[in-house]
């Protein structure tokens, strides 16, 4: 049971083969046992998922059921989830019970989805290796199968684990610079960060205001598409969502791709590339030209600008959006502060961890007098830059392919004391948020015995394209079936 | 040395919108505390803002009564600091591009003259909550209630060069945001906040001094006591070869005291950035034109009206529509009254005046235009005599009785009018009076003889125990005594 | 570009962050070789370019003048570190 997908999950719940409170405490057992040793979730809300799958195995009695009425799932514990702990990772909301729910939250519940718990990140979403998290490090299942401790990318790493364990058929992630497509690729699971805009960002802790965008991670594009079909949609709360009809994300999967123009953008095919990665993502690419596409060389000549134009912007709308964990209204706060500045330093210096840290005050010095023209105005102007070179790209081609990650996975603690080389995971990622346009990375092989995938990027409100030509792909291949042993 | 002032005001007026700026929580006043105060105005994890149309509204309401340009494409920055009472840890503000351009405002000076301040620009904002300094265990107690309550932020260039003028331009800024509807103008409850910045210069010198910034001063009579204050604070340093600090400094309207708050060396790095969770407001012509068609009379307008509708004349016009509580009241009164120039008088008189013994506002008023009418009538038709017109008001203020016909009736107030029976009484008191009518007519200075005169109205009056009209006394004394 | 402890001290302020002299040593080696990473951003040229602050390009919609909030101080001051008669509080605050 736990190898099937959300689209086979839920026409096992229609044609009443199996119940929900059933699947789910399956689902149940299993987590509880695995997770030992991935710890790819923070909590399990087993009581609140039971109530949910008699909840909506009522519904589908009543013949109120959406395709996901029933059918397990997790939230990264980013989304805010009404009465259940939201932590961010940080020890700042290890007791954070909001009373509200996100948008995303939300409209999972209308669509009598069961929740089975909140997967780990990294602390407030930054990082690379789901290492920074207050509840310890997640576990690549990958690794493991090979007898190390590999990490499975992050900050959506527990997510993609999880997914990638079959811990949960579907998670919820989002992605800053990368997000959900790298730990995607690293877990060997099929992620996407949609347009910035179309997934509502109210209730979803912030990271980066203007890069931060919810996505699903799901084994296939398909359930990919049905994830993005509950997550995405026009929210009056959140100011930055673009009002727009929402397509039938499942409607368009099966369209043949021949004609589709493919671009190979020569930057993300340099020399930091691993080669044995590369290789792999050239097979991917010419199982493409057999389904009908037509492949070029394209340039996008700011790409080795968009790590530093991100490591400037992230940081200073980080560096603003943390200032309200202050020990005031909710969260940590130290014990015994001497005064009020005490209380601010002490709480912060003791709520957050090094990384997060790192980026306020990198942020905070971007913004301050002095060096803000230097800093965040000229990451401002660089980021038109590389928007202008995705454009331009459009012009000549439907989507562009490219590695998600210059390499596999890595092994735990290689680079979690080194934050340049750490940043460097995002090589080919962070230009797509700077851009705001979508992006999905989709299982492609294996680099000893390890993950590798493939990244499509489209243009601004193409999910359903990329959706479509990751689903023809794995018509043909079946990297996205493999499971860690 | 003679020293030249230089002043610019900053002003804060807080928006009458229902909700905050960028949450739809009630902005009512008086609440219980942290009772308005919700996700997104406690800044909750996750939480964004959605601007208020009607701050957009107010805020171009605002710019075109002061004819200033209106940015058609602005933009929200953060202002970045840590206080209890900012929840988010940033402030939501406009720096860059500014709602409202460069206009500006002309006030009336008491030498008749007519002088125009420049309006720099004014700007959208959050406001902050409270700090409330009660001992809670040596603690602070936050109260979020106001924080997000819409202000606009009116910075004028420093073209003020007085007290005097400073408090003109405050009070016509009242009166423009009170005759908008935008602000109820209440600065007891902090409605209207001012920030006074004054240097001073060698008199006939290009350069400017170095400026302090006074906060916060909430009320006309603070802010002038608190120029004049900091005015000779400054001379004293400078005339002592001294140095003025660039610095915050708070006025202690009680005590007539003001100390630094914070000096520029220790003023924050604000960081201002553009807020991402916000986009560019585009401002296009046909909200303009709905907001131009909404603007109410505005208090120039109104002062030209009240001299050719009521005859008043410049200053008193010019008191009476400065503000558009007042101005109303006085409309009712004058309407219902039928004397102008006696209800003017009335309403910048008694009215007044006991509005301000009691601190209360126009809206406070325990009676009406119309009672204060009422009273005009009967003054005008000479039914009582202002010290009886004095007693009604007394009793219609004080609640003791709503009708101004029944308060004359019940305290007897009713002028005795009838000539025949004030003939009868002035003859009896003037044949009482012998050796006074003989004084009286040998005495050659008509101002002794005036004064004289006064000496047979308190038996008149007492003869017809106060009721007899002093005027038609007066008339037939003078015909009696034979002058 | 090197950051100096001065400035890392300054900016933990400004950040409202505690860091002990040892911490200043790993930032000072840390923020810079960040900042060298992102030094690369001077080598752009840009200047015609206009600072992008948004992905798209979209206007601000307003939201109608109306109350939609409920008092929700009971729910919101359960999970706050210290109240007291409806008010958060803090360590004393001196203006």
């Amino acid at each position: 049971m736990h190898n099937k997908s959300v689209a086979e999950l839920s026409r096992e719940l229609e044609s009443g083969k199996i119940s929900s409170v059933e699947l789910t405490r399956e689902y149940l057992g299993r987590l509880k046992k695995e997770d030992e040793q991935l710890n790819s979730f923070i909590s399990i809300t087993e009581e609140q998922a039971l109530a949910d799958a008699h909840a909506a195995d009522e519904q589908r009695a009543a013949g109120k059921a959406t395709p996901w009425t029933g059918v397990p799932f997790a939230h990264k514990d980013i989304f805010c989830t009404n009465g259940v702990a939201t932590t961010c990772g940080s020890k700042m909301l290890a007791n954070f019970v909001p009373p509200y729910d996100a948008t995303v939250t939300e409209n999972f519940r209308k669509a009598g989805a069961v929740c089975l718990g909140k997967t780990n990140m990294d602390e407030f979403a930054m990082g690379s290796s789901t290492e920074s998290s207050h509840f310890g490090a997640t576990t690549n299942p990958w690794g493991l199968s090979q007898g190390e401790k590999r990490v499975p990318g992050g900050s959506s790493g527990g997510s993609a684990a999880a997914v990638a364990a079959r811990l949960v058929p579907a998670a919820t992630a989002t992605d800053t610079g990368g997000s959900i497509r790298q730990p995607a690729a690293l877990c060997g699971v099929t992620g996407l960060k949609p347009t910035y805009g179309r997934v509502s960002r109210y209730g979803m802790i912030a990271f980066a205001s203007s890069l931060d965008q919810g996505g699903p991670i799901a084994r296939s594009a398909e359930d990919n598409a049905l994830m993005l079909n509950v997550m995405a949609g026009f929210d009056p709360r959140d100011s930055t969502s673009i009002d727009r009809d929402v397509p039938d994300y499942t409607a368009t999967l099966n369209e043949p791709l021949k004609g589709l123009r493919i671009g190979l953008p020569q930057e993300y095919f340099a020399s930091n590339l691993n080669a044995a990665v590369e290789e792999q993502i050239r097979g991917a690419i010419r199982e493409y030209e057999k389904l009908g596409a037509t492949v070029k060389e394209v340039s996008l000549p700011h790409a080795d600008l968009a790590i530093a134009a991100y490591y400037v912007i992230a940081p200073a709308e980080a560096s603003a959006n943390l200032s309200r964990f202050d020990g005031a209204r909710y969260g940590y706060r130290c014990e015994d502060p001497k005064d009020l500045m005490d209380m601010y330093t002490r709480t912060r210096a003791e709520g957050f961890g090094a990384e997060v840290k790192r980026r306020i005050l990198v942020g905070t010095y971007a913004l301050s007098a002095g060096y803000f023209d230097a800093y965040y105005l000229k990451a401002q102007k660089v980021r038109r830059l590389i928007q202008q070179d995705f454009i331009d790209a459009f012009q000549e081609v439907d989507v562009l392919m490219s590695p998600t990650t210059p390499s596999p996975a890595f092994v735990q603690g290689e680079k979690s004391n080194d934050p340049v080389t750490m940043y460097l995971e995002d090589v080919f990622t962070v230009a797509i948020n700077l851009a705001g346009i979508p992006a999905m990375s989709v299982p492609a092989g294996f680099v000893d015995g390890l993950p590798v995938g493939l990244q499509i990027i489209g243009d601004y409100f193409s999910e359903a394209r990329l959706l479509n030509a990751a689903h023809q792909y794995q018509q043909v291949t079946d990297w996205h079936q493999r499971e860690p042993q | 040395m003679q020293w030249d002032i230089v002043i610019g005001l900053e002003i804060h007026v807080q928006l009458a919108t229902r909700t905050k700026i960028f949450s739809g929580s009630s902005t009512a006043y008086g609440a219980e505390p942290n009772t308005q105060a919700n996700a997104v105005d406690l800044a909750m994890p996750g939480t964004l803002p959605v601007p208020n149309e009607q701050a957009f509204r107010y805020a171009v309401m605002f710019g075109l009564a002061v004819n200033a340009e209106i940015e058609r494409r602005s933009v929200f920055e953060r202002k970045n600091y840590f206080y209890p009472d900012l929840p988010k840890g940033y402030q939501t503000t406009q720096l860059e591009r500014p709602i409202v351009g460069p206009g500006y405002v002309d006030i009336d000076l008491a030498n008749g003259e007519t002088k125009r301040v420049r309006i720099h620009h004014a700007h959208l904002e959050e406001d902050a909550g409270k700090s409330l300094h009660e001992d809670f265990h040596g603690m602070t107690g936050i109260d979020l209630n106001r924080a997000g309550t819409p202000l606009i932020e009116v910075v004028t260039e420093p073209d003020m060069t007085n007290a005097e003028e400073a408090v003109a331009f405050a009070k016509k800024l009242h009166g423009i945001v009170t005759s908008l509807g935008i602000c109820d103008g209440d600065m007891s409850q902090g409605s209207m906040r001012f920030d006074v910045n004054i240097s001073l210069k060698p008199s006939g010198s290009e350069t400017l001094g170095t400026r302090t910034e006074t906060k916060n001063l909430n009320s006309f009579r603070f802010m002038e006591q608190a120029i004049a204050h900091e005015v000779e604070r400054q001379m004293d340093i400078l005339e002592d070869g001294g140095t003025i600090v660039q610095e915050t400094r708070l006025y202690n309207g009680d005590r007539d005291e003001s100390r630094s708050m914070r000096t520029k060396e220790e003023a924050n790095d604000y960081r201002y950035f553009p807020c991402p969770d916000l986009l560019p407001v585009e401002i296009d012509d046909a909200f303009i034109e709905a907001a131009r068609n909404s603007l109410p009379e505005l208090p120039d307008a109104r002062k030209a009206r009240f001299m050719e509708q009521y005859g008043l004349n410049d200053y008193d016009a010019g008191l009476l529509a400065g503000d558009s509580k007042l101005a109303a009241f006085f409309e009712t009164t004058a309407e219902r009254g039928k004397d102008a120039k006696l209800a003017s008088n009335w309403v910048q008189g008694e009215f007044s005046a006991r509005l301000n013994a009691e601190e209360k506002p126009v809206a406070d008023s325990p009676i009406s235009g119309a009672q204060l009418g009422d009273l005009v009538v009967r003054i005008a038709d000479n039914t009582i005599s202002s010290a009886g017109a004095k007693k009604v008001f007394e009793a219609l203020w004080t609640g003791e009785n709503d009708n101004v016909d029944a308060i004359i009736d019940a305290k007897g107030l009713k002028q005795v009018s009838d000539t025949g029976e004030l003939e009868k009484m002035v003859d009896e008191v003037l044949a009482s009076m012998p050796d006074q009518v003989a004084q009286y007519q040998q005495e050659s200075d008509p101002k002794k003889q005036k004064k004289m005169l006064g000496g047979f109205m308190g038996p008149l009056m007492k003869a017809s125990r106060g009721q007899g009209n002093p005027k038609l006394f007066n008339e037939i004394l003078l015909r009696k005594l034979g002058t | 570009m090197t950051i100096s402890r001065e400035d890392i001290e300054k900016v933990a302020v400004l950040a409202r962050i505690r860091v002990d002299d040892e911490q200043v040593s790993e930032l000072e080696k840390d923020l810079g070789n960040i900042l060298d990473l992102v030094d690369q951003l001077s080598a752009a040229d840009t200047d015609a370019v206009e600072p992008m602050a948004h992905p798209l390009n979209a206007v601000q919609r307003l939201r109608p003048d109306e109350v939609t909030e409920t008092n929700q101080r009971e729910a919101f001051q359960a999970i706050a570190p210290a109240t007291e008669k409806g008010l958060y509080l803090v360590p004393r605050v001196i203006e």
